[in-house]
């Protein structure tokens, strides 16, 4: 039972992770059609850049925190908004994904010659032990990483509900047309969207780099989770990422605790399979009508 | 993949009668650069030395997986993730059965690309039952199983250090073992391949498939399962990776999981796009820029895939149809048919690249 709690607090903290990730794919495919392959290279590339910066400018972890998070935010918010899905978007949905995939092949491959093919240690901001709860050791980062992601998470889902900036932009999200209309500034929106996708995917891998410390490939597994995180929640519903963000965290620490470690990336093709065939439209998801 | 209008036809009247010959022709264009292409292949190696010889029969062998990836990409419409991961299911499966059972290589080479179909069915059947884009996603989590399985299941793959000594095959009685040789048999195998696609799209089972690509809803109307024609072009498309992984065991003679990956799998389709999906010659231009141009370019070794990416990206912004879409602007240009040229290609393939998926 000690031992069952602990894989559980540490499959909701994997599931945190996975859930941010997820959200901010959601978001950019609902306001933009984006699918971007490159969301786990999103969450790999900010930790790289802190240590980068620490590591060019000699600076302390704040100030090389601060410069890392802000050229993320600025290039991979703005700047991929602007640099890739604009130019792109008029070609089509398909052209666009594919050139997600060349983003991720960048990033990936500038990650891996720029700053190191090795692991690198990354700083964790709370002190890495082991609590006893009911018996059970839990790490300390286990539970910062769900504290932290519960509170970004509710801080969204009051900035898209309670405040007007974020309803204009669930408005978008829903039809731009009819927002544009209302008189919403369409376009600033769906930057915004881009900017908080990137925001996420810097608190996530602030978050996971300290457990799954600064790798280049470590894209690959957070990508392929998210992605199936946000198609078992139901592919376009930001509630429905956050559950499957969890939903996917929690079997996946259950199944490499009580299956095979080896084998516990075949977890995800499973449950994608699963729910592709029992609820397609995923746990959260409603029915979706196609309209020609 | 719209021919050019031939001369003097209106554009309006360019319907369904005047458009069926210019494709014929312009189809038969294309089997004539096949063939041209194989005697140059065939002849290509001389002076070349054994290594120049292997990087030709890798373009070839490259050509044939992305040959498939066009099929399911380009004109299906639908993003697989995983053909890199077919090709080393087809790759360990001939290597298997050629080293272990003591099959020959052709009914290995049989057996490799009916089991990349039948994985493809069974793949395909539940992710295209929903949406066409859940296939990527599907296709994305088979990679990393295959890659998991390559390298866990040591008595059967044999992990990191793969498998050794992989036979090449002989023809009517002639060992090809020599680099030129097998070579040459890699020319014959491409050629085959390449014309039977080709023969695949012109069928009336290809121009349903044209018809799906073009306008799927009216597809649909016609009475075209659209279902059962995008989960075939996905299955046939993963046999020819599996038909490529065939070759490729006995080409390398060894083989270990690390080319069969997600990253090569991506990369693989960047240069579908790069050659120009739904291009027939496409592939060889895609493979030529994604194998051999690396190879030249030596000095710039590991950055290389980062170039190729960025290409491609700058390629997708400027010319979606890759660069058989440029070569066509270009010869409408020269030939002083640019308006209507321009008009065809746009009609032709804005569908394809911009259909939702």
């Amino acid at each position: 039972m000690a031992e069952f709690i602990a894989y559980l607090i540490a499959g909701i903290a994997t599931g945190a992770i996975y859930a941010l990730a997820a959200i901010g794919f959601t978001l950019v495919w609902q306001t933009s059609q984006t699918i971007n392959f490159a969301q786990g290279e999103f969450v790999m590339l900010p930790a790289v850049l802190v240590l980068l910066a620490i590591k060019l400018f000699g600076a302390p972890i704040w100030l090389g925190a601060l410069i890392g998070i802000a050229a993320f935010i600025l290039i991979f918010g703005v700047g991929f908004k602007v640099a890739v899905v604009d130019p792109m978007i008029r070609h089509g949905v398909l052209p666009l994904a594919i050139a997600t995939m060349a983003l991720s092949i960048i990033m990936k491959e500038g990650a891996k010659d720029g700053f190191s093919a090795e692991a690198q240690n990354f700083p964790s901001f709370v002190p890495t032990q082991t609590i006893s709860v009911f018996g059970a050791s839990i790490s300390l980062q286990h539970i910062a990483i769900i504290v932290v992601a519960f509170a970004v998470i509710g801080l969204l889902q009051w900035f898209v509900g309670g405040t007007r900036l974020g309803r204009q932009m669930q408005a978008t999200a829903q039809n731009p047309t009819v927002a544009r209309i209302l008189g919403i500034p369409v376009e600033r929106m769906v930057l915004l969207t881009f900017v908080i996708n990137a925001a996420l995917a810097v608190v996530a891998s602030v978050l996971i780099s300290p457990i799954y410390l600064a790798k280049f490939s470590n894209g690959e597994v957070i990508g392929l989770f998210a992605f199936i995180a946000a198609i078992v929640g139901g592919f376009n519903q930001v509630r429905g990422a956050l559950v499957g963000g969890l939903v996917v965290g929690i079997v996946d620490s259950m199944a490499a605790a009580y299956i095979s470690s080896s084998y516990r990336l075949a977890v995800p093709l499973v449950l994608l399979v699963v729910i592709i065939l029992l609820k397609p439209e995923g746990l959260m998801g409603r029915k979706e009508e196609r309209r020609v | 993949m719209t021919a050019p209008a031939t001369e003097g036809s209106l554009p309006q009247q360019r319907g369904r009668l005047a458009r069926v010959p210019s494709l014929a022709a312009f189809a038969d264009g294309i089997l004539i650069t096949l063939m041209l292409g194989a005697v140059i292949l065939w002849f290509a190696p001389a002076g070349m030395g054994r290594y120049g010889t292997y990087v030709l029969s890798l373009w070839l062998v490259t050509s044939i997986a992305v040959m498939g990836l066009n099929l399911t990409l380009g004109y299906a419409g639908l993003k697989s993730l995983a053909q890199a991961a077919f090709m080393g299911l087809g790759a360990y499966a001939t290597a298997l059965l050629t080293t272990k059972v003591g099959l020959n290589w052709y009914t290995s080479f049989a057996l490799s690309g009916l089991l990349t179909f039948a994985v493809g069915l069974v793949l395909g059947f539940p992710a295209l039952r929903v949406k066409a884009h859940y296939l990527a996603f599907v296709t994305l989590a088979f990679s990393t199983l295959i890659w998991l399985i390559l390298r866990n299941e040591q008595w059967l793959t044999g992990g990191v250090f793969g498998l050794s000594n992989i036979p090449r095959p002989s023809l009517f009685g002639l060992k090809l073992d020599g680099a030129l040789a097998f070579h040459r048999f890699v020319v014959i195998v491409t050629l085959i391949l390449a014309v039977a696609l080709w023969w695949m799209i012109r069928s009336p089972w290809g121009r349903a498939f044209t018809a799906l690509r073009e306008n799927p809803i009216r597809a649909a109307s016609l009475g075209i399962d659209t279902r059962m024609y995008t989960l075939l072009a996905f299955a046939i498309g993963s046999a020819y990776a599996g038909f490529a992984g065939a070759l490729y065991a006995p080409l390398v003679e060894f083989i270990d999981p690390s080319p069969f990956s997600l990253s090569q799998s991506f990369f693989l389709l960047l240069m579908v796009v790069a050659g120009g999906a739904g291009y027939l010659l496409g592939p060889f231009i895609g493979a030529l820029l994604g194998v051999v141009l690396p190879e030249w370019l030596r000095v710039v070794g590991s950055l290389y895939l980062i170039i190729f990416a960025t290409i491609v990206m700058l390629l997708l912004i400027a010319c979606p149809q890759g660069v058989s879409g440029l070569l066509e602007r270009g010869w409408a240009k020269l030939t002083g048919k640019g308006k209507i040229g321009k008009t065809v290609a746009g009609k032709s393939v804005a569908p394809n690249t911009g259909g939702r998926s």
